[in-house]
């Protein structure tokens, strides 16, 4: 089978876009499978009429990657491809939306306030603010609403740095996703779907080394020490793995998602957020999962693709 | 993994002036400026287009059968004498002659300008020493001061250039901390970042400045013959025999993917260069070294030299009109008259650094300021190069920024409170 692996794209994460789609694409090649890597540009269309793969496998990340928007052309263009599909992406990138489904579902998930940023100009955002702090108290967690690897991201400790934080996230969106800060342990699980239905790998324990999980402490090897299964009881395991899988049910996910969380120093789990193109650069979760689970990642990549390629 | 893993092995091995080695969101955030929907003025690049390719190709294949079996061998460390004879009739040119104590014999050839920097700092600088250089200046020296352990000390610009008193505040205040300054690095001719060009009687100033205190002089030139409006004043090296080293590339006059530079240096410490480069890299490219020797030989380069400086010229003035007819009040920005850049300033309270998403999702790239000082400050300036796109690009480009910048006063004002 053939199988073209879209990477790169105009997001902000374009570079760890690039990254993830050549270990993807050496991954499927490793595992017997024919798979050519390309960016998502003018020629895409064009080249998908003329040759089209059997399946698509989306490693690219942002907005393209996971807004749903692509993979609605996608299936315009009758194409197969790995992973949600175009609405349960959608609703899953939209970090506010996918909160209220979480919680619409019984999931724990940080208290929030997503406001776009013409509310700020319209009302005071001074005021705003002030209400913010007031209903949700500090630390908070301020992100854009739609993004990824904690870009624009900043942990607000005192009122006087929400301002500058602001002004930050909203460098890279339009709404602001405003959150009580989830104080524990941080946690991501992968879960997969090879045709039995998902099933969980084991969850991987991040500990930044400067205590944010920032984009440096991503992507620099050496500044994140990861333990993987993560160093939790087993009981408190089994509560994050059932957790992660009811995110991923509840967003009405396929194939693959990452459910990032966080285990309070109480042993509860909240969901942060639930992501439908995991990262799978050399410092990404979901092959650090996989290979703790004794799998082989090419392996793994092959039978979801496969999946998919038969998908009417 | 009980342990946990960190995904590198070697973290507890690597050198300290590694440590602050890490990914950056930034970098990542430029990948994105290589797509074509983007306009980027944040490279340096010159406009290698406008060289006429096929004949230099010709020249290449001629030069392989003619003289492959030395082109392709192993060289001198110091470099082919032939080219550096050129080199001298080169610097001759603007003033560096045989009167002025320039001979092939005291020139050493370099991979690149950055190797020639590279160099110098492996001769002159222990940990903790001072380099006193413009503020801003060209972020890869500060790369190569910064990996020696240097502390670079910035004396600041204005249009004119680096500001002679503001050179002499700094040389008393190192001493005062009882620092041991090494040199002056600078670019005074079109500076790269800032666009300006030390006038006439400041290279005068700066030198006699440097004389009196017994402070080497390191002469960046790699932008002097990219002049627009009239020739450059002299080089510093074309006013001292002693005490200036000058170090310049053919980068920007003929091709960056040679990677060929030079430094004229005293006759003792061209063999101490020497040394270095060969325990360095052992020889620079003889390959690129005759390419560029063929080029200086059978082509019209000065010729060619004069299409560069028309195209730039043209770009600079596309670049000057759009800022001045698109760009909010309250920025400002430098009038180059060679080189490639331009420097702008962005109003009060607006941070280059952070605008740079905004900037990415309105389809246009720079370089925010912060980069060219070793102090972290500039971030309310940026840099844009006017060199590789075309003029109309130019514009576009300046017109979407434009738009960032007001949305981003904009959404200052808000969380400052001002609305």
């Amino acid at each position: 089978m053939n199988v073209l692996v879209l990477a790169g794209g105009l997001s902000y994460e374009r570079d760890v876009s690039l990254r993830s789609g050549r270990r993807v694409t050496d991954a499927l090649l490793g595992a017997g499978v024919e798979a050519e890597m390309r960016d998502a540009d003018v020629s895409l269309l064009p080249s998908l009429s003329a040759d089209p793969p059997e399946a698509v496998f989306i490693a690219m990340h942002g907005a393209e990657g996971e807004d749903g928007s692509l993979r609605g052309v996608l299936e315009l263009c009758d194409v197969p491809y790995v992973g949600a599909d175009a609405r349960a992406s959608r609703l899953a990138w939209d970090k506010p939306s996918a909160k209220a489904v979480l919680r619409e579902a019984g999931i724990s998930t940080p208290d929030w306030v997503a406001l776009p940023h013409d509310r700020f100009s319209e009302l005071g955002a001074i005021a705003v603010l002030d209400r913010i702090v007031r209903r949700l108290g500090l630390p908070l967690m301020v992100k854009p609403a739609q993004g990824g690897s904690g870009l624009g991201a900043t942990v607000v400790k005192d009122a006087s740095e929400l301002p500058a934080a602001m002004v930050g996230c909203f460098a890279y969106d339009q709404t602001a996703l405003i959150e009580r800060y989830a104080e524990g342990v941080d946690i991501a699980v992968s879960i997969l779907d090879t045709g039995d239905g998902p099933v969980t790998l084991p969850p991987v324990e991040i500990v930044p080394s400067n205590g944010i999980y920032d984009y440096a402490a991503r992507y620099t090897a050496g500044l994140t020490t990861w333990h993987s299964p993560a160093r939790l009881s087993p009981s408190v395991t089994s509560d994050v793995l059932k957790v992660a899988l009811a995110a991923h049910e509840a967003l009405g996910l396929r194939d693959l998602s990452r459910v990032d969380l966080i285990v309070t120093p109480d042993g509860d789990c909240t969901v942060l957020e639930v992501n439908v193109s995991p990262g799978l650069t050399e410092t990404s979760l979901l092959p650090m999962a996989i290979q703790a689970a004794g799998l082989d990642l090419g392996e793994v990549l092959a039978q979801i693709v496969r999946r998919a390629a038969v998908r009417v | 993994m009980t342990g946990g893993t960190t995904l590198d092995d070697y973290t507890d091995r690597y050198a300290h002036r590694v440590s602050g080695m890490t990914a950056s969101e930034i970098r990542a955030l430029f990948a994105v400026a290589n797509r074509p929907e983007v306009v980027s003025l944040a490279g340096g690049m010159p406009y290698i287009s406008a060289l006429p390719l096929d004949t230099v190709g010709s020249m290449i294949g001629e030069l392989v059968a003619s003289q492959g079996a030395s082109a392709l061998q192993y060289g001198l460390g110091q470099g082919m004498p032939e080219l550096r004879e050129r080199i001298c009739e080169l610097m001759a040119d603007v003033g560096i002659d045989v009167g002025m104590g320039a001979s092939p014999d005291d020139v050493v050839v370099t991979v690149g300008g950055q190797q020639a920097l590279d160099l110098v700092a492996r001769l002159f600088l222990d940990p903790g020493d001072v380099v006193l250089a413009e503020g801003p200046t060209y972020v890869g020296a500060l790369g190569v001061f910064q990996a020696a352990q240097a502390q670079v000390v910035h004396v600041p610009m204005d249009e004119d250039g680096l500001i002679p008193a503001a050179l002499s505040d700094a040389l008393l205040e190192q001493q005062r901390l009882g620092k041991r300054v090494k040199f002056l690095y600078t670019i005074p001719t079109y500076q790269n970042p800032a666009g300006v060009t030390l006038t006439d009687s400041r290279r005068e100033q700066v030198l006699d400045i440097c004389e009196r205190a017994g402070l080497l002089v390191i002469e960046d030139d790699p932008y002097g013959r990219l002049s627009f409006d009239g020739e450059a004043p002299l080089p510093l090296r074309a006013r001292r025999r002693e005490g200036v080293f000058y170090l310049s590339t053919f980068s920007k006059t003929f091709a960056p993917g040679l990677r060929v530079g030079w430094i004229l240096a005293p006759h003792a410490v061209r063999d101490k260069l020497v040394m270095t480069t060969e325990a360095n890299i052992l020889c620079p490219s003889n390959f690129a070294q005759s390419v560029i020797t063929a080029y200086l030989s059978t082509m019209p380069w000065r010729e060619q030299l004069k299409a560069y400086q028309q195209i730039y010229a043209e770009r600079r003035d596309a670049m000057l009109s759009a800022l001045a007819d698109l760009m909010p009040d309250g920025m400002s920005w430098t009038h180059p008259k060679g080189g490639l850049f331009v420097w702008a300033t962005l109003p009060d309270g607006l941070d280059a650094k952070d605008m740079v998403p905004r900037a990415i999702a309105g389809r246009v790239a720079y370089v925010p300021g912060n980069g060219f000082y070793a102090d972290g400050t500039g971030r309310q300036n940026m840099r844009l190069n006017f060199s590789y796109p075309t003029p109309e690009r130019i514009r576009e480009g300046v017109r979407r920024l434009a738009g960032v910048i007001e949305q981003e006063a904009a959404m200052r004002a808000v969380f400052n409170g001002e609305l």
